[in-house]
């Protein structure tokens, strides 16, 4: 990276958004996330005197997002793209509601959903259960979770191993069988997080079309993602994150351009 | 116009603001297949892997009474052992891990899962109250052993012996309403979960599990007066009279343990919802 990024600070005001026609769907307004970690210490300064003042243990703040604002319109299927620690997984968990913001708001029509029904399952238990166990966990009801059964299996094609633990799946088997689960139901919005780096090429195609198939469906889908060929391939807007900051906001394919043409 | 009032305008709502009580509560009951699959299947996830299985849900029970009661059966005098020491002892340790179980699990509901707790938004107090649910089943198959035993032991049954339902109904609620307090102070001060062994080894021992107090405190009436204060002295003794004949009690205990567990469930579901957004911040 040869030149600083500047942080780009779109003001939403209630007339640009009006102005736009189309229905938005999330609406991100200036957010700012801190996180207050136990730090070791060896990063900040240290200024020990005396015996009691504990040399290692400090709180420290880490401003994970840096006011970052933008507007998600019904339909559109947006890309979020950076570095490693850039604040993407960040901002979605604030888009989902599960990290509250330091300031500003995440305003949604419905609640997002991050694709990540995987923490609910339990390896011990078979395929069968948890597929039902997974279903609960997304709000459907027993009987609801009774039909989706078959179609799940099909799509993560494990009607073989079916009703064996899950912990004897390879990592591959599991990731499929979370993508099913987690993507059977309507989600009004998405969000996926680095969900289809698992799984061969052949799965990865299928779930980038389950994905259009979202967004088509009156859905909006947020993918985060390192594959530049999978924001290509699935969003028509992306959004560049770099530590905290939104650096650009567009085209996926003049961002992804712009991102690519940064790191060299 | 605000761009908050736009958000309205569009039918776009704050993300995870905390809904109001009632539609906080709702929400939740309507996640009670949630509820009742989580507890199910974690209890046969953890039993599963074993060679007894679903057996261990009543030999752990049994070498517990055994354990203690040959223990504190020895070291006690018979002036405190109280009558019928044999009875007493599987009543009380059998009823007493289902309070201890809740506070411990439910304690750790939320931090323990943090994962899931960071993934998914759905009511968090589904967490706290599947634990309980999964310590509720896992206590039917020892109250199932009770009934076996007691006659047994020279306690046939009775009608009295029906009294357990209720008990064991308000029981759960006051489980409830401890675990989901102790969830939410795990989330503030996470060393409370390192605290909470002693804390539930301080209760085992004044409880009464394995005493009869009223002979140890014979001589001081005022202390006695204290346990009229302690829900879960009551609560054994309550079940000791119900399915042990000839064991006298106070059935103005009755009314103690239902105010105590109704206002310990309704307190901690206020509790717990009241930092609803605060559950998964790192």
């Amino acid at each position: 990276m040869t030149e600083p990024l500047t942080p780009l600070r779109p003001v939403i005001t209630p007339d640009s958004v009006a102005a736009d026609g189309r229905r938005p769907v999330v609406i991100v307004d200036d957010l700012h996330v801190k996180y207050r970690v136990y730090s070791s210490g060896k990063a900040i300064k240290r200024n020990t005197r005396g015996v009691l003042k504990a040399p290692s243990r400090g709180i420290r703040v880490v401003h994970a997002l840096k006011g970052v604002s933008f507007v998600a319109y019904e339909n559109e299927s947006i890309g979020v793209i950076g570095s490693n620690g850039s604040g993407k997984s960040t901002l979605m968990r604030a888009v989902t509601g599960l990290t509250p913001p330091e300031s500003g708001a995440v305003y949604a029509a419905s609640r997002p959903n991050l694709l990540g029904v995987g923490a609910a399952l339990i390896p011990d238990l078979s395929g069968d259960r948890n597929i039902m166990l997974g279903g609960l966990a997304l709000g459907l009801t027993r009987k609801e979770v009774e039909e989706l059964h078959d179609p799940i299996v099909n799509f993560a094609e494990l009607s073989e191993f079916i009703d064996l633990p899950m912990r004897t799946y390879s990592s591959g088997m599991q990731a499929r069988l979370k993508f099913a689960i987690a993507t059977i139901k309507h989600h009004e919005i998405l969000i996926v997080d680095e969900a289809l780096s698992v799984g061969d090429r052949r799965f990865r195609q299928r779930s980038e079309n389950r994905i259009r198939e979202i967004r088509d469906n009156a859905g909006t889908v947020f993918l985060v993602s390192h594959s530049m060929t999978s924001i290509r391939d699935t969003c028509s807007r992306t959004i560049w994150l770099n530590k905290g900051d939104l650096i650009m906001d567009g085209p996926t394919d003049e961002v992804v351009t712009a991102y690519e043409e940064s790191r060299r | 116009m605000s761009l908050a009032a736009l958000a309205e305008d569009h039918g776009l709502h704050r993300v995870g603001a905390r809904p109001p009580f009632f539609a906080y509560l709702k929400q939740a009951w309507q996640r009670r297949d949630f509820i009742t699959a989580m507890a199910g299947y974690r209890l046969r996830a953890d039993l599963e892997g074993n060679r007894l299985g679903i057996l261990w849900l009543l030999l752990q029970p049994v070498l517990n009474a055994v354990i203690y009661g040959i223990i504190f059966g020895v070291l006690q005098s018979s002036a405190t052992r109280g009558e019928d020491y044999a009875a007493r002892v599987v009543i009380g340790v059998f009823l007493w891990q289902f309070f201890a179980k809740s506070l411990t699990q439910g304690a750790k509901s939320i931090t323990g899962n943090q994962s899931l707790v960071q993934s998914l938004a759905f009511p968090r107090l589904t967490l706290p109250v599947a634990e309980v649910i999964e310590q509720f089943l896992s206590l039917l198959p020892s109250m199932g052993l009770l009934v076996v035993l007691l006659p047994f032991m020279g306690h046939p049954p009775t009608w009295s012996w029906l009294g357990m339902i209720p008990l064991l109904f308000l029981f759960t609620l006051f489980n409830t309403g401890v675990a989901l307090i102790a969830a939410r102070l795990t989330v503030h001060v996470q060393d409370l979960s390192q605290l909470l062994p002693y804390l539930s080894r301080i209760l085992f021992y004044t409880s009464g599990v394995l005493f009869d107090v009223s002979k140890i405190f014979k001589a001081h009436p005022a202390v006695m007066q204290l346990y009229d204060f302690y829900p879960l002295y009551q609560v054994l003794q309550m079940a000791r009279s119900s399915l042990m004949g000839g064991f006298s009690y106070d059935p103005m205990y009755w009314l103690y343990f239902s105010i105590w567990s109704v206002v310990t469930f309704v307190v901690g579901l206020l509790f717990f919802w009241a930092a609803e957004e605060r559950y998964g911040r790192d």
